[in-house]
């Protein structure tokens, strides 16, 4: 296992056969991921198919009860987690989030804010942010430490359609930038990130992996989700085409892919 | 006015007060309130096993907290009843054990009200050169573990995934608490322990833009309930524990009154467009 991370140097992660196992049950069994660097490789699964469970043993969070775990020397890593119930009596600016687990500038806060797009949040406490804002400021406190992996449980949550799309983006963005790699986790399945370089499907076990279009039409994949799941990944990942566009476009073609059949969308492409 | 026992019993409750506010920020931030409780009822339990095999009171209290803590642990990773049920039972079962206990060492002759409610006004210089020292460790302490300790109460896994400590700083920091419940028993008494770590942390959140300034603001506001309930019960006769909770409940209570107006504040209505 050693050897095989030491002759990769992009490698961030490498879980092979690992189980959890909690109260006589294993939550996940089998599961062989790896991570390079400017990689992004998305989780998906349904509900209590082990997504957290293999992101939090991946991080070394969680200790596998079998299998082995091995991360890049001094791995840094940047963690954006599934639930945040932040206290009320917590008075926490958004600036002050940044500066959680580690000192950085003024200055390189407000860069990770301005590239996330809530610089004029910094004052702002973090209880008044709404759902979308709050996971942006969360993704600027992760990106600051400039990690060697970015851990995403969950970062689109709460966040309406048009706001995905635009977070996906942003992710897609700082690993072309950083450089850095990313383990995203997805169950709404809707909109799965159609830049991941590998989707693995999780239910306890690894079900399928792939490319984003070749785990949607696999058999395995239809049958955990079912034929529709797999026509709105596709959906997606067609509409990707045209996410570079300028923010007032992307967004209303959005708008009308929700609503409608994807007839409408190749009409609307034409437009262009 | 200032008798020399009145003086002492300011120096030691401000010096209480300063210590309990940056603690008191963290139970109540991590919504530990009645872990305080169970660990201060606890002590009547340290108070009796002290008797039982004479030791120093301050550190037989500090040992069955330490001990409280561990257990209400050991419980909640067997599973089954919630925290909320465990601590009920932690807490009423330690105290009526050491009840029990000073019921039968009949050669010892203990006011147990003393316990219950404190009695400031009897302090020593030498129980006051230990809550400034106990003060001094556990300011020290917190000062180290602020930043595990902050990182974790927003998110454990969070703070864990990025290389600090979580469940040790939490460790480390119920022993703090332990620390600071055996030191103010004296003062307070155990039933009232815990509102003077809550109550004036509380009060402060309406005043503080940052944990940290929640933090010394809830120092200074506890030493002002301290002196406020100090010179109430000299002013009224009234008992000088619960006098200083009344007073700091006072401060709690004001507090509420000005964020109202400060709705109406451009600064804030600002802010809340942009959440928007």
């Amino acid at each position: 296992m050693l050897d095989a991370s030491q002759n990769t140097p992009g490698r961030l992660i490498d879980m092979k056969n690992v189980g959890v196992r909690r109260g006589g049950r294993w939550l996940v069994r089998g599961i062989d991921l790896c991570v390079n660097a400017g990689e992004i490789v998305t989780l998906i699964g349904p509900n209590g198919s082990g997504k957290s469970t293999t992101a939090r043993t991946a991080l070394g969070v969680v200790k596998p009860d079998e299998g082995g775990v091995t991360r890049k020397p001094q791995l840094k890593v940047g963690y954006v987690p599934q639930k945040l119930a932040i206290d009320w009596t917590l008075p926490l600016s958004v600036k002050r989030l940044m500066t959680l687990t580690e000192n950085h500038p003024a200055r390189e806060i407000e860069e990770a804010l301005e590239a996330v797009g809530i610089a004029h949040m910094e004052r702002a406490e973090v209880q008044h942010l709404s759902g979308g804002e709050f996971q942006r400021a969360l993704l600027a406190r992760a990106i600051i430490r400039k990690p060697d992996l970015l851990v995403l449980d969950e970062p689109v949550q709460g966040v309406d359609f048009t706001g995905q799309v635009a977070l996906y983006r942003l992710i897609k963005e700082i690993r072309d930038r950083t450089g850095c790699g990313i383990l995203l986790i997805s169950h709404d399945l809707h909109v799965v990130m159609a830049d991941t370089d590998t989707v693995v499907c999780l239910n306890g076990h690894i079900c399928c992996r792939g490319t984003p279009q070749s785990v949607a039409s696999s058999a395995e994949y239809l049958k955990l989700f079912g034929t529709r799941a797999a026509e709105t990944l596709a959906l997606y990942s067609h509409h990707h085409d045209h996410t570079h566009l300028p923010d007032g476009r992307v967004r209303f073609a959005d708008g009308t892919i929700a609503e409608t059949c994807s007839d409408q969308d190749h009409e609307h492409d034409h437009h262009h | 006015m200032f008798d020399d026992f009145f003086t002492r019993a300011l120096v030691a409750g401000i010096g209480l007060a300063l210590t309990a506010g940056p603690l008191g920020c963290f139970i109540v931030w991590r919504r530990m309130a009645y872990f305080g409780d169970t660990m201060a009822h606890s002590a009547l339990l340290g108070v009796a096993l002290a008797f039982l095999f004479e030791i120093d009171l301050t550190l037989g209290v500090f040992i069955v907290a330490a001990l409280v803590s561990v257990a209400l642990l050991a419980l909640q990773k067997k599973g089954g009843l919630s925290t909320d049920a465990l601590l009920g039972i932690l807490s009423h079962s330690t105290l009526a054990i050491g009840l029990v206990m000073v019921a039968f060492m009949t050669w010892i002759r203990v006011d147990l009200l003393s316990f219950l409610f404190g009695d400031i006004l009897a302090v020593t210089t030498s129980d006051i050169a230990i809550i400034y020292a106990g003060g001094a460790v556990v300011i020290g302490a917190l000062y180290f573990l602020w930043r595990p300790l902050l990182a974790s109460t927003v998110s454990t896994e969070l703070a864990e995934s990025e290389g600090l400590k979580p469940d040790l700083s939490l460790f480390a920091f119920k022993l703090l608490m332990a620390l600071v419940i055996a030191i103010a028993m004296k003062l307070v008494g155990i039933l009232l322990i815990t509102s003077l770590l809550i109550i004036p942390a509380a009060t402060a959140r309406r005043f503080a833009a940052t944990p940290e300034q929640m933090a010394l603001t809830a120092s200074l506001l506890g030493a002002g309930a301290v002196t406020l309930g100090l010179f109430g019960s000299l002013e009224y006769d009234t008992p000088s524990g619960p006098s200083i909770v009344v007073a700091a409940l006072i401060l709690f209570i004001l507090s509420l009154v000005p964020i109202r107006l400060r709705r109406t504040d451009p600064q804030n209505s600002n802010r809340r467009e942009h959440a928007k």
